[in-house]
């Protein structure tokens, strides 16, 4: 396949924007991302894009402009952004046109989520009964955790302690002020053994990737970071999973663990390679668990890592430079393609106070979400 | 008296005196929980599920989720968890009779129909008393 690039990142800031759509928020990041390749609407010769809660992508051409493109609607939960992205790159690589776009967005109410046992093919009882939360699947899959691999409650805070101290220096996080660990420690539990500042909110906000052939760069001359690989996947039998109200006894894989594996192969590399990673950190535990699943460390290790900061961006392995989605917060469709856009920024050394040091050449991110899917990018300068 | 309280699913549990989960089991051998509906039911043969298990996680609800909750007002945090039934399959359940401080992993659980509000009744486990 043809070796895929993008040339044009764009952001709307993270958190509340009052009077302003999702969709608005979307037109916003394509139009700075448009900016920021050089490119014009004319350019885009395809688009992929969604959101969970903010409508249809594809209505942006009413803003954008009535090109005649072909604008592929996205709807994949958490893995709308992925999925955009990876769809994207593929119609590059296939020849279908020379440049293409990607964009996620959202606007969520305030609070937690509240999904629709029916749109999950679940029966009424497990919501009405209040067992389909999804904070309650975070707070019980690292309670078994913690228990099985040695992991404390002071490594939890680290984490909220790292995102926010990160935030501080992304003009697109929401969060932008430092809180100390002991405040993250004692504020009020949501679901024990997390608290208030251990766990992302829902949000809003936007996204857009330009992508382009090895053709289009040289021509425009862009400031281009090559996509190694996207793998998107679905859970195998046997994991445990948001919204189960039954697990198996035989314990089985992980949809992060396969999307991870394909994207290392795909890409001609391993964790040992990577020099910054975005991992989905829906809160504290799940960026503890997901260091181990998506291959960085051993299980357990974390207490560690996380003790000697191996995980800051002056560390051996940065995670979540911009404050991930606890300094973030979530707008489910654009929450992905964030992690892409942070992986952009410090590969084309431009994240300022967070920028990881010495000229990182391999990022990798990682999303996931409702019902047991993950997806993994891996960046090449 | 849990029992008078109306279930708030039918067929979630065995009517009897002493109730059980109704799981399914597959053509394959392996046990699911809740017995599946619709066309996904199809081969699916009922299963008693035993009344005893031990502790896989747990959590406490500290807050009042949105609908479709229907707990009881005003609001009070409750004990949720997973208990593996042997060689069967791991549910989520209801905690009850026990405290956050109370559990630990792998402890012993009993099977219970317990009060959801004023007028219906839901499952849960608690722990096994001694």
């Amino acid at each position: 396949m043809e070796d895929v690039y993008i040339i044009g990142a764009g952001i709307h800031p993270f958190g509340r924007t009052d009077g302003r759509s999702g969709r608005d928020q979307g037109v916003f990041a394509v139009r700075q991302a448009m900016a920021d390749a050089g490119i014009e609407w004319t350019d885009v010769g395809c688009a992929y894009g969604g959101s969970a809660a903010a409508g249809s992508a594809d209505i942006m051409v009413n803003e954008l402009g009535l090109t005649g493109l072909p604008f592929i609607n996205v709807s994949n939960g958490c893995a709308t952004g992925g999925s955009a992205l990876a769809s994207a790159r593929n119609a590059v690589a296939a020849g279908e046109c020379d440049v293409a776009m990607a964009v996620g967005f959202d606007k969520h109410p305030r609070g937690a989520f509240n999904a629709k046992p029916s749109d999950y093919g679940l029966p009424e009882w497990y919501g009405q009964t209040g067992m389909m939360l999804t904070t309650q699947f975070f707070a019980l899959k690292i309670q078994r955790y913690m228990q099985l691999y040695g992991i404390t409650r002071e490594t939890l805070g680290r984490v909220a302690e790292k995102a926010f101290r990160n935030g501080v220096h992304a003009d697109h996080a929401w969060r932008r002020s430092p809180v100390d660990l002991e405040t993250i420690l004692n504020a009020p539990m949501v679901n024990d053994p997390l608290t208030k500042y251990m766990f992302c909110a829902p949000a809003e906000g936007a996204v857009a990737l330009i992508l382009a052939s090895g053709k289009k760069v040289r021509e425009l001359g862009a400031d281009a970071v090559k996509i190694a690989s996207v793998a998107v996947r679905t859970r195998p039998p046997g994991s445990f999973e948001v919204f189960a109200p039954s697990v198996d006894i035989e314990n089985g894989g992980k949809p992060t663990i396969l999307a991870s594996k394909a994207a290392f192969e795909l890409a001609g590399i391993g964790p040992e390679d990577i020099s910054v990673a975005q991992l989905q950190d829906t809160e504290s535990g799940a960026e503890i668990m997901h260091m181990a699943e998506n291959g960085f460390c051993k299980d357990g290790d974390q207490e560690q890592w996380l003790r000697e900061g191996r995980t800051e961006i002056t560390g051996k392995l940065p995670v979540n430079t911009d404050g991930g989605c606890l300094a973030c917060g979530e707008p489910i469709g654009a929450s992905g393609l964030r992690q892409v856009f942070e992986n952009t920024v410090q590969l084309r050394g431009r994240g300022g106070g967070r920028q990881v040091p010495g000229a990182p050449k391999a990022a990798y991110s990682h999303v996931y979400g409702a019902p047991g899917l993950s997806g993994v990018c891996i960046l090449e300068r | 008296m849990a029992q008078l309280l109306e279930p708030i699913a039918e067929n979630l549990w065995t009517n009897e005196a002493e109730p059980s989960l109704i799981g399914g089991r597959l053509p394959s051998g392996k046990i699911v929980f809740p017995y599946p509906s619709g066309d996904a039911a199809e081969g699916v043969e009922p299963w008693r599920l035993s009344r005893k298990g031990t502790l896989w996680s747990w959590t406490r609800q500290d807050f009042q989720p949105k609908e479709p909750f229907e707990g009881p007002e005003p609001f009070q945090p409750y004990l949720i968890g997973y208990v593996e039934l042997p060689g069967e399959v791991i549910v989520e359940t209801r905690i009850v009779d026990a405290k956050l401080e109370d559990l630990k992993l792998g402890m012993a659980m009993e099977f219970v129909v317990a009060p959801f509000d004023a007028t219906r009744a839901t499952y849960a486990f608690r722990p096994e008393k001694a």
